[in-house]
């Protein structure tokens, strides 16, 4: 932090804070998400403050559903969420955007372009035009702070959700912003209004309020002619760059003279200021990431733009790509770099694994052992049971040696996807495994189906007690809230009781004995059944105990330990060895347990180990 | 600044800006994680100067490069641009397939002849040992960043507070002496 001749202060803050700081002036009471990289700072920080409500929802569903409700009540309230958590909210969005709001409610969509840590690559861009509400996005950190202001007067005097894009490389860049506000909590707004029209949906007050989302269109289409974050700058008027969020900047250290459309707001796009942009220019040219969204609402003006004839649609963009495409496009001049990484050894790649501990690690073990899925590995059979996954750490037990799972599609989709390939009748065995977070996310209306039609698969819930994969956070089974106060914990078991499954079985995650016999006796009956693992993620609790050693004098370098795939486990010079920092002792013990020799014992503490 | 998830690159990297801006200038600065706790590899770009456009760094353009670790160092190497700086810690962390034999982990002749084609201003420095004889292995972070604070128009007293501001009182003075080792270290290393 430091201060300003004005006597404000500077301070370098990731996009995240920015908004959440920016949220936090504007006044919101209330924020509700559901934590998705790169989105989940925002709530973070939200958490930090006393003075406002922010919780960490079910999912993003609820999570909307909180913040329409408290918008109504003439709150300002953020939600935030990732990109693909907006496909889970957006039925009751699509119901905000018709109702319109009292108090102003913001939406932050962060996408992920590049999916650095996602399970697909969309452009939420498109969400603002299919639901007809105004869409804002900075371009760094100061403006994710400037803009919320205007969010949530934009979302008040427009009667709207309003969507605030970011992505990863907003969200989690950190730059300078100029903090001018401070904290104030509007309150004209505040108080419920008994007004069906507007909030009871029945098709007849739907019917009423479609005319009022066209009216409320057109004027946000004059609205934008006028936002302060749509600027033209003149340059050299041979070439006009039209652009927004971070491929701005991208443009501008590769464009030194052309001149500058930049749009703040991307919905509706100033139309006016567009045409005046193109007309000055001998030729424009759009530099978007993703689909061509601005491309194609000003080919649709009838004015010709290119850009995605060069521009790759798929992929983060950076400072590299947008100067080559202009070299190629012959816009500036320069010479293609040549690049050396065709020079260099074929290098060991890093993937992401499971931690040292984890208490995934032994289930999929079992479930290696059990469903001989190593066959997967010379693909000589098939392995005798199709394991359907889901989204978290676990998924990581996908690569060999766990060759953990067969599909992960979206969070709570194993349970459905196992049911289909039950009922496609193929013969063979379907086991589901979803973590704790996920089974509450969206697992549980899955299991509801399985209790009704009958199925006979099973059900692995993972309960690491943690939401590990974004972070740690919290969620209803933890029994603490985002701002880490005791609350209620809602039981996994008693759900799954309550559902009316009858072969419910509790195991501990480190004792390989019972998931052994749990999950062959589970798989092998014909009705349906759930097993919850439980054991607490490492990482977050930061337990460990005395680290595991190998006793070379019986080991025989069998190498059934390295099939658990724990990174402590390493062999060095055709010799196997637990790094002692890594391995977090016997609070673990999965490798002790696998171990047939005997050789793998807690250190001496006296020896030297 | 490059290393392996755990290392503690990215609080070096939080530090390197807050540094900058108490010195004044702008910055940018972008760590790419994947999924960094998990033993990934990271990977930050930091950009300091009078007014910084975009957060990523093009190959190439690199004046400094900072490596926790070897492969992590030859695997960004040709982002460094001609004649840059490459500042590497001499530690090797092999991935978990170069243990199951599906892949081999360069050696140094290998790492040290890749850096060669760009520049000769390669510093291998024994940041690690370093840190364990200072009794703490996190304190490579701050060791790296007194390596680097010998090339940056940055003050002494600006680096100290910005460590002040980014590390907990209690192993703050320990930090303070990681980061006077760093700069030591890095006058007594030839360049490689
Ligand atoms: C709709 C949606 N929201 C959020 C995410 C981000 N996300 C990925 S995994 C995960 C939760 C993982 O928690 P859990 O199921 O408990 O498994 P763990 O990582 O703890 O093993 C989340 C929130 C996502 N992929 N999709
Ligand atoms: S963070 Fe926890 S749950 Fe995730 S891989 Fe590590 S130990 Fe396992």
């Amino acid at each position: 932090m430091s201060k300003t001749l004005t006597g404000t202060t500077k301070k370098l803050l990731s996009g995240n804070e920015a908004v959440a700081l920016g949220a936090y002036h504007a006044g919101i009471m209330v924020a509700a998400a559901y934590p998705g990289t790169p989105s989940t700072e925002i709530l973070e920080n939200l958490a930090k403050h006393h003075d406002l409500n922010a919780e960490w929802a079910t999912n993003e569903k609820v999570a909307m559903e909180i913040g329409i409700g408290s918008a109504y009540a003439g709150r300002r309230t953020l939600v935030s969420m990732k990109h693909i958590g907006l496909n889970v909210a957006v039925d009751p969005f699509m119901a905000a955007a018709i109702t319109g709001v009292n108090g102003g409610l913001v939406i932050i969509s962060a996408d992920d372009p590049g999916i650095h840590s996602s399970q697909d690559e969309q452009d939420n861009r498109h969400y603002a035009p299919f639901a007809k509400v105004p869409m804002i996005e900075p371009s760094d950190s100061q403006e994710a702070y400037d803009m919320m202001a205007y969010a949530f007067s934009i979302s008040e005097e427009f009667d709207t959700p309003a969507i605030v894009r970011l992505t990863t490389r907003i969200a989690h860049s950190n730059s300078l912003v100029e903090v001018t506000g401070t904290r104030k909590v509007p309150t004209e707004r505040i108080g419920f209004e008994h007004n069906v029209q507007k909030y009871v949906m029945l098709p007849v007050n739907a019917r009423f309020r479609r005319p009022f989302v066209e009216d409320r269109l057109v004027k946000l289409a004059a609205y934008t002619e006028t936002f302060p974050f749509n600027k033209i700058s003149w340059g050299d008027k041979k070439l006009g760059i039209i652009t927004s969020g971070v491929s701005y900047q991208y443009a501008r250290e590769v464009f030194h003279t052309a001149s500058f459309l930049k749009l703040g707001m991307t919905y509706p796009p100033p139309k006016k200021m567009i045409r005046e942009f193109c007309n000055g220019v001998d030729r424009a040219i759009v530099i978007e990431e993703l689909d061509p969204f601005l491309q194609d609402a000003i080919l649709a003006m009838g004015i010709a733009v290119t850009g995605k004839e060069f521009i790759p649609r798929i992929g983060e963009l950076n400072t590299q790509i947008v100067r080559e495409a202009a070299i190629k496009e012959g816009l500036v001049k320069g010479k293609s770099a040549d690049t050396l990484t065709g020079t260099l050894p074929p290098l060991p790649g890093r993937p992401p694994l499971l931690c040292p501990g984890c208490p995934h690690s032994g289930v999929f073990y079992t479930l290696n052992i059990l469903g001989k899925r190593s066959r997967l590995s010379d693909k000589s059979k098939e392995p005798e049971i199709i394991v359907t996954g889901d989204i978290g750490c676990y998924t990581l037990a996908t690569y060999p040696p766990l060759y953990g799972m067969d599909t992960a599609d979206c969070m709570g989709a194993s349970i459905g996807t196992a049911l289909g390939i039950e009922k496609a009748n193929i013969g063979r065995k379907v086991v589901a495994v979803i973590g704790d977070s996920t089974f509450l996310h969206s697992g549980i209306t899955g299991l509801v189906d399985a209790v009704y039609n009958n199925s006979k698969i099973t059900v692995i819930i993972l309960d690491n007690s943690t939401t590990a994969m974004t972070g740690h956070q919290e969620h209803p089974g933890t029994g603490k809230s985002a701002k880490s106060v005791e609350t209620q914990a809602v039981d996994n078991e008693q759900i799954v009781r309550g559902l009316g499954v009858k072969d419910v079985q509790v195991v501990d995650a480190f004792d390989l004995k019972a998931l052994r016999n749990t999950l062959k006796s589970c798989i092998s009956n014909e009705q349906l059944s759930v097993v919850i693992v439980r054991g607490d993620c490492p990482t977050k609790t930061r337990r460990r105990s005395i680290p595991m050693v190998i006793d070379y004098e019986t080991c025989t370098s069998c190498e059934t330990c390295l099939k658990i795939g724990c990174p402590a486990i390493q062999k060095v010079k055709d010799k196997i060895f637990i790094e002692p920092t890594l391995c977090i002792g016997d609070v673990c013990s999965v490798c002790r347990q696998v171990c047939p020799h005997h050789a793998i014992e807690p250190a001496k503490t006296t020896a030297k180990g | 600044m490059t290393g392996v998830g755990g290392q503690g690159t990215i609080l070096a990297s939080d530090i390197l800006g807050e540094a900058a801006l108490l010195a004044g200038y702008d910055i940018k600065k972008t760590d790419t994680l994947g999924m960094a706790q998990r033993g990934g590899s990271v990977i930050s770009h930091i950009r300091i100067g009078d007014h910084v456009y975009a957060p990523l760094i093009a190959e190439g353009d690199v004046d400094i490069l900072i490596a926790f670790e070897k492969l992590e160092a030859i695997r960004w190497c040709a982002y460094l641009r001609t004649g840059g700086i490459a500042i590497i810690n001499d530690l090797a962390v092999p991935p978990l397939s170069v243990g199951l034999g599906t892949s081999r982990y360069p050696n140094d002749k290998e790492i040290l002849a890749a850096f060669k084609k760009i520049t000769g201003r390669v510093y291998f420095v024994n940041g690690t040992d370093q840190a364990h004889r200072l009794g703490d292995a996190r304190t490579l972070n701050t060791i790296m960043m007194g390596c680097i604070s010998t090339f940056l128009p940055i003050d002494i007293l600006t680096w100290k507070e910005a460590i002040a501001h980014r590390i907990p009182e209690k192993i703050r003075e320990l930090n303070f002496k990681a980061f006077d080792k760093g700069r030591e270290v890095i006058k007594h290393v030839g360049i490689g």
